[in-house]
């Protein structure tokens, strides 16, 4: 048993999908509640007895048994999944029909239901992200408000409404239904990429959540590629995009925790062999005609993955990248990173002007990277007070100590910066 | 060297994150092991399913369940040697129930000195 091995993560997420595959959606907190004995079980006996082999298999017939037990017992007294019927009610279908739900290409399955599930279009994406780390990733509510930053409370009512539309559906999603597979399938892959972007630039402080969300993402998508209907383009350019920024993630933060930005990146701790899959799914991804944000985002990172020092960054493949995705994407954080690209090439004057351009750029306001943009601009261009002005706006927006931490050192070094530029001329 | 038996009373605790619950186990593992280290640990014993049938009374009346409050449920026992009754409290202390809101019942297993 390792610290990094998230045993009960991990099963939490496929048992109560194969549970309420069984008791039916109308039951998740059934489902939930049976998935809390079973780990109440599993603590209990394994203080004692010490871990045993396996496990996961263990936690799995801990939970079977126990649904057995709710199934028998209340047959009569509430309705389980419609679509299993008559096979719940006989005792000579009961157990082999539940044994067979709990194999593992079954599991398999219900987790890819409950995906489907979770994003349904009556509930607010960011409902959707966090119903999805919360039953599939088996995040207790206290550490999807530590992910997403957020309250206890408000996670909790957010979470709780979401349980209630979800267990109001008259059934899991059937995944079989090709029609409606792919119907709701760009909405699954809009939660994937969310979760993953809320491990990448989410304002969590603690660098193992984060790696952790990003990890989750790219476990869920797996399994959606998995599926022959799941295997589309736009999935495999969502797996390449995780896959290379992900390498990047190693050499985001310095030996003593610090964040280093892109550009002063050690970049030979960057996983090769993530970015050799994500080049690999990129590939993949250009099979059909369907060109997607995903692609877009996928193929300026993987500019950045070819270049083995910033300088050879090919930064005007990126610039026609961001106008294509801005495009496609209006949003005033693509104009910004296209901004931060066409600076690179062309000096900070013409990215302040490219700033400016940003027709809803009051937008950015409170986002700390748009101030520190023009601070980085401003210094470029030699002027230290104005760029720490735009610094100290970013210090006050920052999100968590170490991207204060950040800002402060920007702040010292651009102001040691003004000093000498001083004494140089007092010298002159 | 008397013997005593702990009674680990309180249900898991599974509100913690799936760190906390590992390290929970651990700490338990690293705990007999430093019983069984001292000489202390005369069995391990077992750990109990909270479910249950209790018969009672000359009628023989059967009902579920022990019942108690989560806090009471015995959820296992292991058979301690120490030096008398303080010794072994001193023992019970460092078991980790202790931190997670439960008990540890010492009680003397009872022996007639002839």
């Amino acid at each position: 048993m390792t610290a990094g091995d998230h045993l009960f993560r991990r099963e939490s997420g496929r048992l109560v999908a194969a549970l309420t595959r069984i008791f039916g959606i109308h039951n998740l907190a059934l489902a939930e509640d049976v998935v809390q004995d079973a780990f109440c079980r599993a603590l209990e006996v394994w203080r004692i007895r010490g871990m045993p082999e396996n496990p996961s298999a263990w936690l799995m017939a801990t939970a079977k048994n126990r649904a057995l037990d709710v199934l028998r017992r209340e047959r009569r007294a509430r309705g389980f999944a419609p679509e299993l019927g008559r096979l719940l009610e006989s005792e000579w279908t009961l157990a082999p029909t539940v044994e067979e739900l709990f194999g593992a290409s079954a599991i398999k399955d219900d987790m890819l239901r409950m995906m489907f599930s979770c994003c349904q279009p009556r509930l607010p994406e960011a409902s959707r992200v966090m119903l999805v780390l919360h039953i599939l990733c088996g995040f207790s509510v206290d550490e999807v408000a530590g992910a997403f930053v957020s309250g206890h409370v408000a996670v909790e009512k957010r979470i709780a409404r979401a349980k209630k539309v979800l267990a109001g559906s008259k059934r899991l999603f059937d995944t079989g239904a090709p029609a409606d597979f792919s119907a709701r399938l760009p909405a699954v892959q809009r939660a994937l990429y969310l979760l993953f972007n809320e491990g990448y630039h989410g304002a969590c402080a603690e660098t193992a959540v984060r790696a952790e969300l990003c990890r989750e993402a790219m476990r869920l998508l797996a399994l959606l590629i998995e599926h022959p209907l799941g295997a589309t383009p736009a999935s495999f350019a969502l797996a390449a995009l995780m896959c290379l920024d992900a390498a990047r993630l190693p050499g985001r933060v310095g030996p003593s925790g610090d964040l280093v930005p892109l550009f002063e990146q050690d970049r030979t701790q960057w996983d090769r062999s993530l970015i050799a899959e994500g080049l690999e799914f990129l590939e993949r991804s250009a099979s059909g005609t369907e060109l997607t944000e995903y692609h877009l985002e996928a193929a300026i990172a993987s500019v950045h993955a070819h270049a083995r020092r910033p300088q050879e960054t090919d930064w005007a493949t990126i610039v026609s990248l961001y106008d294509r995705l801005f495009a496609m994407r209006r949003s005033p954080i693509v104009a910004l990173n296209r901004a931060i690209a066409v600076a690179q090439t062309e000096g900070p004057e013409r990215g302040l002007a490219e700033i400016r351009a940003i027709a809803d750029r009051d937008r950015l306001a409170a986002y700390p990277f748009y101030a520190a943009a023009q601070g980085e601009f401003e210094l470029r261009r030699g002027r230290r007070e104005v760029a720490n002005e735009h610094f100290r706006t970013a210090l006050r927006l920052a999100r968590n100590p170490m991207e204060r931490r950040f800002y402060e050192r920007k702040i010292l070094s651009a102001r040691a910066g003004a000093r000498r530029t001083v004494r140089a001329r007092r010298g002159r | 060297m008397s013997e005593f038996t702990f009674l680990y009373r309180g249900r898991a605790d599974t509100t913690g994150s799936p760190e906390q619950r590992q390290q929970h186990i651990s700490k338990w593992a690293a705990w007999f092991k430093e019983l069984g280290a001292g000489g202390h640990l005369k069995e391990i014993g077992h750990p109990l399913d909270p479910a249950g049938m209790v018969a009672r009374g000359s009628r023989k009346i059967v009902t579920d369940g022990p019942f108690a409050e989560a806090k009471d449920i015995v959820g296992g026992f292991s058979v301690v040697e120490a030096e008398n009754l303080a010794h072994a409290l001193e023992l019970a202390k460092g078991c980790p129930i202790l931190e997670v809101e439960g008990s540890v019942e010492v009680r003397p297993i009872q022996t007639i000195n002839m």
